[in-house]
């Protein structure tokens, strides 16, 4: 199923082109990394998918949603992870996700739960963000998306910040994210470490996609057969 | 049913986001230690400018209530909105998908919290101070809230206004201040019924405080979420 379709969309941002018609899409279960240099686009592109800014020209579909006229729409349904953790800096991380999970509907959220898989530091859950380093603060920033379970995640440089074990972690989340049928798309300079987590990969360039690099692997090898959500052809079955 | 669903929805959404903004405050004390200082210096510094004339002070009680809450408003909202603007917070009010304007009558409640705490503290004040006294308390109670409510709503409303703005907190006094009058001459009216320092009709001025606040609420309902989206 396709989760994100841009055709020719072209975002201005004061007059400037941050995207310049580009095509663009990707299906559910599906990992895609966005590289470029800065000022390429990248985050554009995330926002855009996220529905925080407008199309200036061109279509665009995000989960079934026209970026048009449903973008309040498309926001409730995405998890975007973006340079800055959008979190209260004098909340604790407890009570930044338990008012994130009230606004967001997320009905029994596990918070606890959540915060233990990005191990998170017990003794770290209950004090303000703003003390707490900036690898923990977007392990946080993480656990927002976790919390919510999005249908199409939004990654904006995830590895960055972190130490070798918050990546392990990350990395673990956007595979098990991939595997039950959610679509990733990631931004990043970290090609080392985010080509073995794609199934594809795309270039931007000064607000146009270079030439796509061949796919580097199958994203059905990472979807578990018996998993309900996880991608299937279109006969109904899964594709192994 | 739908209806009963949505307006649930909503005032938890407002409850959520007001609650957040008051523990925020009550964490940081950012707005409330600038401004209970500053609301403290006021009656002191009027004191001496009157030359301690307790009959000119106490005359003067209804105008200088309404003219430091609107002063307290405008360090208030600065900080309300400058609440959102740290880290991308804003992000977090657009993508969980709760109604912009629930997000705006919570961000002003919150703010109407603070207004009502600092008139609270300031009540007693002036009558210690200027010897003033309350002959109304439900007048000065009813204009408190009503005026509380107005600065609120205009405040959220040009805070938004401004967030996207490098001098939001210049741009944000020259626009508030001037927007505000209605309130200042309204609550200096009514005030002054309930302390009775001038002899009219209190509440009809308390109707003007809250047609203020209800247009305010109203516009500030319809146009925050596309405020929020341009900033």
């Amino acid at each position: 199923m396709k989760v994100v379709s841009l055709s020719g969309a072209m975002v201005l941002l004061e007059r400037f082109p941050a995207l310049a018609g580009v095509d663009f899409e990707v299906e559910s279960g599906e990992v895609v990394l966005v590289r470029g240099a800065n000022g390429a686009g990248k985050t554009t592109l995330l926002h855009l998918c996220a529905g925080l800014l407008r199309l200036t020209q061109g279509h665009g579909d995000v989960l079934g949603c026209d970026l048009a006229t449903e973008r309040a729409a498309v926001r409730r349904r995405v998890g975007l992870l973006g340079h800055d953790t959008a979190l209260y800096g004098e909340l604790t991380a407890v009570e930044n996700l338990r008012l994130w999970a009230r606004a967001s509907r997320v009905g029994a959220a596990d918070v606890a739960g959540v915060l233990e898989s990005l191990e998170l530091p017990a003794g770290r859950r209950d004090i303000p963000i703003a003390k707490l380093s900036a690898g923990q603060r977007r392990r946080v920033g993480l656990a927002t998306i976790v919390l919510r379970r999005p249908e199409l995640w939004l990654l904006d440089e995830p590895h960055a910040g972190l130490d070798s074990s918050g990546r392990r972690i990350v990395d673990g989340i956007i595979t098990a994210a991939a595997g039950a049928g959610a679509a990733v798309v990631l931004a990043s300079h970290e090609r080392r470490l985010s080509d073995d987590l794609a199934h594809r990969s795309v270039t931007l360039a000064g607000g146009c996609f270079a030439a796509d690099a061949p796919d580097v692997a199958d994203p059905a090898a990472t979807a578990d057969p018996a998993d309900p959500a996880a991608p299937t052809d279109v006969a109904g079955e899964p594709k192994l | 049913m739908t209806f009963w669903r949505d307006l649930k929805f909503f005032v938890g959404d407002a409850a959520l986001v007001a609650s957040k903004d008051l523990r925020i405050e009550w964490r940081a004390r950012s707005a409330f230690g600038q401004s209970w200082p500053f609301a403290a210096l006021v009656l002191v510094l009027f004191g001496f400018a009157f030359d301690a004339n307790r009959p000119t002070l106490e005359l003067a009680t209804p105008g200088l209530l309404a003219m430091t809450m609107l002063f307290v408003a405008v360090v208030t909202v600065q900080r309300s909105v400058a609440v959102e603007s740290a880290d991308g917070a804003r992000r977090m009010l657009l993508l969980s998908g709760m109604a912009p304007a629930a997000a705006f009558a919570g961000k002003s409640a919150a703010v109407a919290v603070q207004l009502l705490i600092v008139l609270v503290l300031l009540i007693p004040g002036v009558a210690v101070l200027y010897g003033a006294s309350v002959e109304s308390v439900p007048l000065v109670a009813a204009t408190g809230v009503a005026a509380a409510l107005g600065l609120a709503t205009a405040g959220s409303l040009l805070g938004a206004v401004v967030a996207g703005v490098r001098t939001q907190q210049a741009v944000l006094s020259v626009l508030l201040l001037p927007v505000s009058a209605p309130v200042l001459v309204a609550a200096s009216r009514a005030f002054g019924d309930g302390f009775g320092t001038v002899a009219v009709n209190g509440w009809s001025w308390v109707g003007l405080l809250l047609a203020f606040a209800a247009v305010n609420a109203a516009l500030g309902a319809s146009v925050y979420g596309a405020l929020l989206e341009e900033t």
